[in-house]
């Protein structure tokens, strides 16, 4: 796909108990808190206003704060609803949550920890936050892919209603996580450069 | 724009090993559903499409698939079957491989003893997807796509797309999904499993009947054996609730227009939808709304839930095969188990079979997370 008509326009990784927006560190926190910990403070640190927060699983806890962080003060929220959508992926699905889940089975299953034994869930909150209704998928894969970041997400703003589109890799696995989120537009905005798999690649990297 | 087709397909399930033992027993009105009375699923007798003891080894007895899991032997079974019918290779830089699925691996949960090491490797879907990959010698790293219950749809959209990009010339798009005391305890726990085989859209529907299965298109810019060409496909999003579908139906209803109008095609040109419903209470309420507001109410729609069960990842890919073949015959399927008219806005769902000349379909599915997908196949007429 032509990358001229697709930029990246903003970003947030968040890793190592560090959030960074737009490349830059934007907050840090102890670095002995363990993730449930570390996602509150996050909470608090960037929200703060959104009850629903303390009832999802830790993955789209890591997708929702980094969404949080990614739209700020961009137009995003301004487009109509079926304008913005998402294509995110990671390692290991939902299997953190698929290990809580099945330890309830024996007792009680909990049907409020069933909903999250699926990746895209985190897709389903982020939506619901901020009332996008365009397109969404979801792909596993072993690493970070960012040919197919860069190129499906392109092709989907070429050939769909969309004007924005969040991609990147949301990853929980027990205490191993990582969140790298971009927004994609096809028009340029914000840190505008265009979506290629060497721009995605460069930015996932920085401060790995 | 490039157009794609579908060159061959296959489906292993209760019903059989390939696609034409799946569509003759549907056509005769055959059920893969039955009572499962097995303590490692769950304490009561239950509801379920599920494979016969011995059936899925009957079936791959020539493929080498010592050590896989069931659904490994699902998937090797449905996707030799389908690589059979052409002389499309994975091994081909050309051709890609996408695979669908919620669950995977997760059956090695369950078959743990108390206290041991898990082997969370093997329940990577990445790990199994390469297993997979490997035994077809395939050249191309597999995609995975796991977007709940609209997976199977999505992922033939997502195959035709790559080839309209040119980053292949074939796609072979493959999904399966295992029915485990996981997710039937999921259901269970959420009071969303019917006492006895689901009723799509009947007023005295209670819930899904799980099931199990896979299922395989082979897609292809090269028209050649072809009978069906892929129309426009989209998906949507409620943006209202994790579990629950949309109060409206807009945004299925929404993923339909696009599909229609990508196709070039009016609700007129449309034979049958063959929807999602899964005879939960909520789910076909949505939809029929969705038929409603898309200018579908009038249309022919069909579930074919009441002859497979849910199978979840391979749900679409299963329902769209079987919807493909009865394109063919120039026949709108009954819906098994459907008898009084049971959702608010009322949709032409029928459980006798209909007759169709049209040559255009449009297949639906919506899942967990707000998700909805719908996509229009056409009919090549020779």
């Amino acid at each position: 796909m032509n990358s001229e008509s697709a930029y990246i326009t903003g970003s947030c990784i968040i890793r190592h108990n560090k959030v960074y927006g737009n490349g830059g560190l934007l907050w840090e926190a102890g670095q002995e808190l363990e993730l449930p910990e570390f996602l509150r403070a996050g909470y608090d640190r960037f929200s703060g206003q959104y009850p629903k927060f303390h009832k999802m699983d830790a993955l789209s806890k890591l997708g929702w704060l980094a969404a949080e962080v990614l739209l700020k003060d961009t137009r995003v929220p301004l487009l109509p609803p079926e304008q913005v959508g998402m294509v995110l992926s990671n390692r290991s699905s939902s299997l953190d949550t698929d290990l809580r889940y099945y330890a309830t089975v024996k007792d009680f299953a909990s049907p409020a920890l069933f909903v999250y034994t699926l990746p895209n869930i985190v897709m389903g909150e982020i939506s619901i936050r901020h009332g996008f209704k365009g397109e969404n998928t979801f792909f596993v894969s072993d690493a970070f892919d960012t040919a197919l970041m860069s190129s499906y997400p392109a092709q989907l703003l070429a050939v769909t209603p969309l004007q924005a589109c969040i991609c990147g890799w949301v990853e929980v696995m027990e205490q191993q996580y990582e969140a790298a989120l971009f927004l994609v537009e096809n028009k340029p905005d914000g840190m505008a450069r265009p979506l290629t798999a060497e721009a995605l690649s460069s930015l996932y990297q920085t401060n790995k | 724009m490039q157009q794609v087709y579908v060159v061959a397909d296959n489906i292993v399930g209760p019903l059989g090993s390939t696609t034409r033992e799946n569509f003759e027993q549907v056509l005769q009105g055959n059920s893969g559903i039955g009572l499962q009375q097995n303590a490692a699923y769950a304490a009561a007798p239950f509801y379920g499409a599920m494979m016969a003891p011995g059936q899925l080894d009957t079936y791959t007895a020539a493929d080498n698939v010592d050590g896989y899991t069931t659904f490994e032997k699902l998937l090797v079974a449905s996707v030799r079957s389908a690589l059979q019918q052409t002389s499309i290779s994975l091994a081909d830089q050309r051709t890609g491989f996408i695979i669908s699925t919620t669950k995977g691996n997760i059956e090695l949960l369950e078959q743990q003893p108390e206290g041991a090491v898990l082997p969370l490797g093997d329940m990577q879907l990445f790990t199994t997807a390469k297993k997979i990959a490997g035994h077809f010698k395939a050249a191309n790293q597999p995609l995975l796509v796991s977007s709940a219950c609209i997976s199977g749809l999505v992922a033939i959209l997502t195959g035709k797309r790559l080839i309209e990009a040119g980053r292949y010339d074939h796609v072979v798009v493959a999904g399966a999904d295992v029915l485990t005391r996981f997710v039937l305890s999921g259901f269970q726990s959420f009071q969303a499993v019917s006492a006895i085989p689901c009723k799509p859209f009947d007023a005295n529907r209670t819930g899904v009947t799980l099931g199990e299965g896979a299922a395989t298109v082979i897609l292809s810019r090269d028209n050649s054996n072809a009978a069906f060409s892929l129309g426009a496909g989209a998906i949507s999003n409620d943006a209202n609730h994790i579990s629950g579908p949309s109060r409206t139906g807009e945004e299925l209803a929404a993923a339909m227009q696009l599909a229609l109008k990508g196709s070039g095609l009016t609700t007129a040109d449309i034979g049958f939808v063959s929807a999602h419903g899964t005879a939960t209470l909520y789910n076909d309420e949505m939809e029929a709304k969705a038929l409603h507001h898309a200018g579908l109410a009038t249309v022919p729609v069909n579930s074919l839930k009441g002859y497979y069960g849910h199978t979840l990842g391979a749900a679409g890919l299963i329902e769209a095969i079987i919807s493909m073949q009865a394109m063919k015959q120039g026949v709108v399927l009954p819906t098994k188990g459907y008898e009084t008219a049971g959702v608010s806005m009322p949709v032409n769902v029928n459980n006798t079979l209909l007759h169709t000349s049209s040559a255009h379909f449009l297949k639906t599915v919506s899942g967990f997370g707000g998700c909805n997908a719908a996509m229009v196949f056409n009919l090549i007429r020779d």
